[in-house]
């Protein structure tokens, strides 16, 4: 199985610990990257508030270079899935429009077919990899641990847009990976809620507010930690809980885990090597609980 | 086939009012929809049950609940569609709203914030004859706004309401994009100012959640899209929402991909010290974890050609 890589600004950029400990994740479960270094950022819906046809037009160039290298294209954030899924169907369903597009793209000698297949890599686990064959992987299972999924809203909605016609089992496909690498999986109603990020910087009272609902939720069902598919909701979650625990005047102190991260954890990768030493909300506590159970 | 409902109940007149849930087995036909079902229980089994339902066909609106989380017009769901393996569909009343009893929520805090965008053509000039005319070509982009029924099942689950009554919200904006793109409205400029203000377009998430449950394709979070470039255009550029997005094409348009340092800078009014101080103390958190994008910003290979997909896309 091999996949053109498309990292995203964040995985590289603010959590800096996410991109090395996806590709290590990869290597591991066999699934060979190339990355798309060329491929520009994905626009995450900010960009196509002020031009949806550029954002569109970016996204088609994307695809264009993944045509050309004759590969899936692997995301590990939900917002770019989102958003490349989202500028996939506006092309698909209007050829007038993608061929439109196209026009701006033969200036760089790029066409895009409108062929490209685009999955998170949560999804490429379910349906690519098979989650039977994730267990012979793991070599730690996670017995014990109560973790809460938090999917980020662009890799649920909107469903139409998502495949989950197709693939109906995209819906609760964090829970099955949760449970597969041997921990329990935490049911509440802020899994498929707003992590607040993208008003942060304009409202940060109602993002923190957003941050402290599913934080303290979670943790009051029990869960040992979060994990994410989408490192903007990781970015809020555990780098303003802080903030969000001041708020609340209580400890929150719940591990917000990339994917990868917990999958590397579980398949007995070191917790450094995953970067799980650079989050604000310290780890440890859950990694002597890993420990134990190993 | 036999069913369970599960239905969320509250007695404001009970002697300890408290929601609480109800199980309601039942046999209901292949075509049954949630509506149905609840009806039958009603007329059937438990008299007491409130509900709020009129003309069954998905055009009143009145019938909007959720089920199992997640605003529906029952009138639309078929209960086949949404039970569990073991025949179970929770149905609860609209979230985000005062419950009045058991699935009939108060409307009044939505009709509130309609009423606030101004939802009626403001021309200006001579009154003509006749109606205010417009050509059919001019209207057909607010034919998908304009399908909107009132129902509230956007606001049920919104979730920047969720956390703030005062937000707009999906459905109001939605109204508000609708007379703003009206070419007899002439009061675009006031409109943009007042949905510019805190609580109006820029406290969205785009988290979708309205568009996903919008039983007519009405697209919300679309329409609040939309009134934030017209009121960037507009010259409403001066709040930290305006700058974050032209800050984020400006930055993408640069280097290719996102310079994460640089953007909150650009988003804040260089006179909000507390936003500033705010930044730096999570900042150095970040930055003593190792968790801080590189402080020298590289570009992706290729930037140039980037850069002239925007002017191309742009006109320029």
């Amino acid at each position: 199985m091999k996949y053109a890589f498309f990292p995203g600004c964040v995985s590289r950029g603010g959590c800096p610990e996410l991109y090395p400990a996806a590709v290590k994740v990869c290597e591991r479960l066999g699934l060979e990257i190339e990355v798309m270094e060329g491929a520009s950022c994905t626009g995450a819906g900010v960009l196509q508030e002020k031009n949806q046809r550029l954002g569109d037009a970016l996204n088609a160039r994307t695809f264009a270079m993944a045509e050309e290298m004759g590969l899936p294209i692997m995301t590990i954030c939900s917002t770019c899935q989102g958003t490349m899924s989202q500028a996939h169907k506006r092309m698909a369903d209007d050829p007038a429009y993608m061929a439109e597009i196209n026009e701006v793209l033969a200036e760089e000698g790029l066409e895009y077919k409108g062929e490209v297949v685009v999955k998170h890599l949560l999804w490429i686990l379910v349906e690519d990899l098979g989650l039977d064959t994730l267990k012979d992987y793991i070599t730690t299972p996670l017995q014990g641990l109560k973790m809460a999924p938090f999917y980020g809203c662009y890799i649920i909605r909107p469903t139409g847009a998502l495949g989950f016609d197709e693939h109906p089992e995209r819906e609760d496909s964090l829970e099955r990976v949760i449970e597969t690498i041997g921990a329990e999986s935490v049911e509440y109603a802020g899994k498929t809620r707003c992590c607040g990020f993208p008003i942060l910087t304009i409202n940060e009272r109602n993002s923190i507010t957003m941050v402290a609902n599913h934080t303290i939720e979670a943790k009051d069902l029990g869960a040992d930690a979060m994990v994410t598919p989408c490192p903007l909701c990781h970015l809020n979650l555990d780098g303003f809980q802080p903030k969000a625990a001041s708020m609340r005047k209580t400890k929150i102190d719940l591990p917000i885990l990339h994917l990868p991260q917990v999958l590397g954890l579980a398949m007995g990768m070191d917790a450094k090597s995953m970067g799980l030493n650079k989050h604000i909300i310290s780890a440890k506590k859950l990694l002597s609980s890993v420990a134990l159970t190993a | 086939m036999e069913v369970t409902l599960n239905v969320r109940r509250f007695n404001p007149e009970a002697e300890n009012p408290e929601s609480r849930f109800q199980e309601y087995n039942l046999e209901v036909e292949d075509y049954f929809t949630v509506l149905d079902a609840l009806i039958k229980v009603r007329e059937e089994v438990d008299g007491s049950l409130a509900l709020r339902c009129s003309c069954r066909a998905s055009i009143c609106g009145s019938c909007s609940m959720r089920v199992n989380g997640h605003a529906k017009l029952v009138c639309k769901t078929k209960v086949r569609d949404v039970t569990n393996a073991e025949n179970e569909v929770t149905v609860e009343p609209m979230g985000n709203l005062p419950v009045v009893k058991d699935l009939v929520t108060d409307m009044k805090p939505f009709w509130d914030r309609v009423r606030a965008v101004k939802p009626y053509l403001q021309p200006e000039g001579e009154e003509p004859e006749a109606e205010y005319l417009a050509p059919n070509d001019t209207m057909l982009h607010l034919a998908g706004v304009m399908s909107c029924i009132m129902c509230g099942a956007c606001v049920s689950d919104c979730t920047a309401i969720e956390v703030d009554q005062r937000f707009l919200g999906p459905a109001a904006l939605a109204k508000a994009y609708r007379f703003v793109g009206d070419p007899r409205d002439d009061a675009d400029k006031s409109r943009l100012q007042m949905y510019s203000e805190p609580g109006g377009i820029w406290d969205c998430t785009r988290c979708m959640e309205c568009v996903e449950v919008c039983p007519k394709g009405v697209a919300p979070m679309d329409r609040i899209m939309g009134l934030r470039d017209m009121a960037i255009e507009a010259g409403f550029s001066n709040n930290n929402g305006a700058r974050h997005t032209e800050a984020f094409v400006d930055l993408v348009k640069h280097s290719g991909r996102l310079d994460e340092l640089k953007l909150p800078l650009k988003t804040y009014s260089p006179f909000d010290i507390r936003a500033m101080m705010g930044l730096s103390l999570v900042g150095l958190r970040a930055f003593l974890r190792g968790k801080t994008p590189p402080i020298i910003h590289k570009a992706i290979p290729g930037k140039d050609k980037v850069r002239r997909l925007f002017d191309k896309v742009e006109g320029k």
